[in-house]
């Protein structure tokens, strides 16, 4: 009787781990596998393309070196987006609070850095490019909590407002009266954040890190957390539970938005040491995707996360080797985001014929 | 004022009509994917698929009628993908727009890179129409009524939009979709094509107006072109409460915006092009935060529908 009991047990976790498994990887493959399709179309060998993109991101030295320092911002982005995306709250503004937090902190920081100790130079550049960033999102914050207005919408608007802004900023304001070319002035290296262990990995990788899994942590595990995931949930039901929705709803605006600002200081801090006029990476939408790939989940966001830094760096050599060029990155990113919400269809359909 | 010559004019009110069109198709689009329920936020993809396919169709051809033919299809190309995953499937439509979007921003720019390298062909220019009579009117008939016959038609489709969203049997069935699918059903029509139909002729609007983008405004392609006119377009629909004229007044006035800038510019006023660009979000913003509240949308929408399910 046990034995039948267990083995019915240990059958379902196995087939619920192969689901989540399914449901993880298999919009992976299928896009890979599409993907490739569309490198053939190309004329482009897939195996060759993708024999450069790992080779480069993964596999060579100064490549993983360059893939753990560019996982510190993106870890921060997708740290940022899980708050929001948690309750219930579309931040697509994040690529102009990262780029609004990055200029500011590199307008302020190398001026500092000569005066101040270096941790608190550090220190106080990673602070202003928090608060840029969630300044940048009060506005939608506000329209949607007092106005009612969809914040996909507003915040979107604010990237294109932002970027322009970054970008007037760099080549009129911060400007560097030394150099020639627009950007702001360089913070010293050795003024910038340590790097790890005798590597070039920066340490903004452990802030990465720290920052998600507090994130995670305050998302599943405190009530405040609790009280977000209510309003994301279902808002009128928060009301009736006595809940500041209003409130809420700019706090979440306000954490997201910073740390996706410090997402840009750490970027700056770690790595660049200035702004150049125009540079935008634009990561946030293309962590959208892998943040739903994650179901919102801290851990598996970081292994994602991963992923993407490696497709990244990886891309850039594989571009200049095959010729293809890095927009390939933004097709693939279309694929999986339309083959996870497949998978998402066929799951809860087998669901619905479970039960 | 020196600045206000007969010349400046004309090319300010030009500089309107040739911001505003594809603002125009765009905002239209939307509104009437989001009467029959459908959010469209893969509307910039639709868009760039548009100038894509419209440029290149145009380029090869020689020919600009087929061009904005070609600029339909590839709104609806784009547009056919939304209805197969949102409407047929009943994916999550903010989740597959930004999918569209993406793609079809990575699509478009790898075909160009494909196709043309690091060459930017430019088109020649597009023939007009002169409305005889009217086009004769000082400043205003130069600029407004010897224009692309696509001009025309944009302008044409507001009162025609008008007309089906009030009179017809069709307009009706397309807000009932938005507004209660149930309901719909129940009297017999299909809500699922109802929507496939909206979403597919948002696709045609906004590819025309990429193809005006790229035929006539810029004569070329360029990767990323339509630089958030498919989004200005969601806020237009937004602030239009379903009136197809509302949509116009707001296209002029975001075109003016845009034009406006640009023709200080010519006028020789310095104003750095990043400032320009942030013109027309600016104005967005502001004019959201005095008229948001009053935004309204279907109360169906963004809900996929589903046969039997409450």
């Amino acid at each position: 009787m046990t034995d039948t009991v267990q083995t019915t047990d240990a059958g379902q976790r196995l087939r619920a781990i192969g689901g989540v498994l399914m449901m993880s990887l298999g919009p992976v493959l299928m896009a890979f596998l599409l993907s490739g399709v569309i490198l053939l179309i190309l004329k482009v060998n897939p195996f060759s393309y993708y024999g450069y993109v790992f080779g480069r991101g993964l596999l060579s030295p100064t490549g993983v070196q360059a893939t753990l320092t560019r996982m510190g911002p993106l870890l921060l982005i997708a740290a940022a987006l899980i708050v929001a995306f948690r309750a219930g709250i579309w931040n697509l503004g994040g690529d102009a609070q990262f780029l609004v937090g990055a200029v500011f902190c590199a307008a302020a920081t190398p001026l500092m850095a000569p005066h101040v100790p270096i941790w608190l130079g550090l220190l106080a550049g990673a602070a202003i490019s928090a608060i840029f960033g969630a300044l940048w999102a009060l506005v939608p914050a506000f329209l949607r909590a007092y106005q009612g207005l969809n914040e996909i919408i507003t915040t979107l608007m604010m990237n294109f407002l932002g970027i322009s802004l970054a970008s007037v900023l760099v080549k009129l304001v911060f400007l560097d009266p030394a150099t020639t070319v627009p950007q702001t002035r360089t913070l010293a290296v050795e003024d910038r954040l340590p790097t790890l262990f005798g590597t070039t990995i920066s340490s903004g990788l452990i802030i990465g890190l720290v920052a998600i899994l507090a994130v995670h942590f305050m998302m599943t595990r405190t009530a405040f957390g609790l009280r977000l995931r209510v309003v994301g949930g279902n808002a009128s039901a928060a009301v009736h539970a006595g809940l500041a929705v209003p409130l809420l709803t700019i706090a979440v605006f306000a954490i997201s938005g910073g740390l996706a600002g410090l997402s840009g200081g750490v970027a700056i801090l770690g790595q660049y040491g200035n702004v150049r006029a125009d540079w935008n990476p634009a990561y946030s939408l293309s962590i959208v995707p892998l943040v739903f790939l994650a179901r919102f989940n801290g851990f598996a966001a970081i292994g994602f996360v991963g992923l993407f830094s490696i497709l990244s760096i990886g891309a850039e050599s594989a571009a200049r080797r095959t010729g293809v060029p890095n927009y390939f990155t933004l097709v693939t990113i279309g694929i999986l985001l339309v083959m996870l919400a497949v998978s998402e269809y066929y799951s809860a359909k087998r669901q619905k014929a479970g039960a | 004022m020196t600045l206000f010559t007969d010349t400046f004019l004309i090319a300010l009110i030009a500089g309107i009509a040739a911001a505003g069109v594809p603002l125009l198709l765009a905002g239209l689009g939307e509104q009437l994917s989001e009467k029959a329920g459908v959010l469209n936020v893969g509307i910039e993809g639709m868009m760039l698929g548009g100038a894509y396919l419209g440029f290149y169709i145009a380029w090869a051809t020689e020919s600009t009628g087929l061009g904005f033919l070609g600029g339909i299809l590839g709104g609806m190309l784009v547009a056919s993908l939304m209805v197969l995953f949102c409407v047929r499937m009943g994916l999550n439509q903010i989740v597959i727009g930004i999918a569209l979007t993406l793609g079809a921003e990575g699509a478009t720019a790898l075909l160009h890179h494909v196709q043309f390298s690091r060459l930017y062909p430019r088109l020649s220019d597009v023939a007009t129409w002169r409305i005889p009579g009217l086009a004769d009117i000082p400043i205003i008939g130069p600029a407004l009524f010897d224009r692309e016959p696509v001009v025309y038609l944009a302008v044409a489709l507001v009162p025609i939009l008008v007309y089906v969203y009030r009179r017809t049997h069709l307009g009706l069935a397309v807000q009932a979709a938005g507004d209660k699918p149930a309901a719909l059903d129940s009297a017999g029509q299909s809500v699922l094509a109802i929507r496939s139909f909206a979403v597919l002729g948002c696709g045609a609007m906004v590819g025309l107006g990429g193809a005006f983008m790229s035929i006539v405004g810029a004569g070329v392609f360029v990767p990323f072109m339509t630089h958030g006119n498919g989004f200005i377009g969601i806020v237009l629909a937004m602030l239009a409460r379903g009136r197809p004229l509302w949509v116009l007044f707001g296209a002029v006035l975001f075109g003016a915006c845009l034009s406006a800038a640009t023709a200080l510019q010519v006028a020789g006023v310095d104003i750095p092009t990043d400032v320009v660009q942030m013109l027309p979000f600016v104005a967005v913003m502001l004019v959201l935060l005095i008229a948001g509240r009053n935004a309204k949308l279907p109360a169906a929408l963004g809900a996929a529908y589903v046969r039997g399910e409450r």
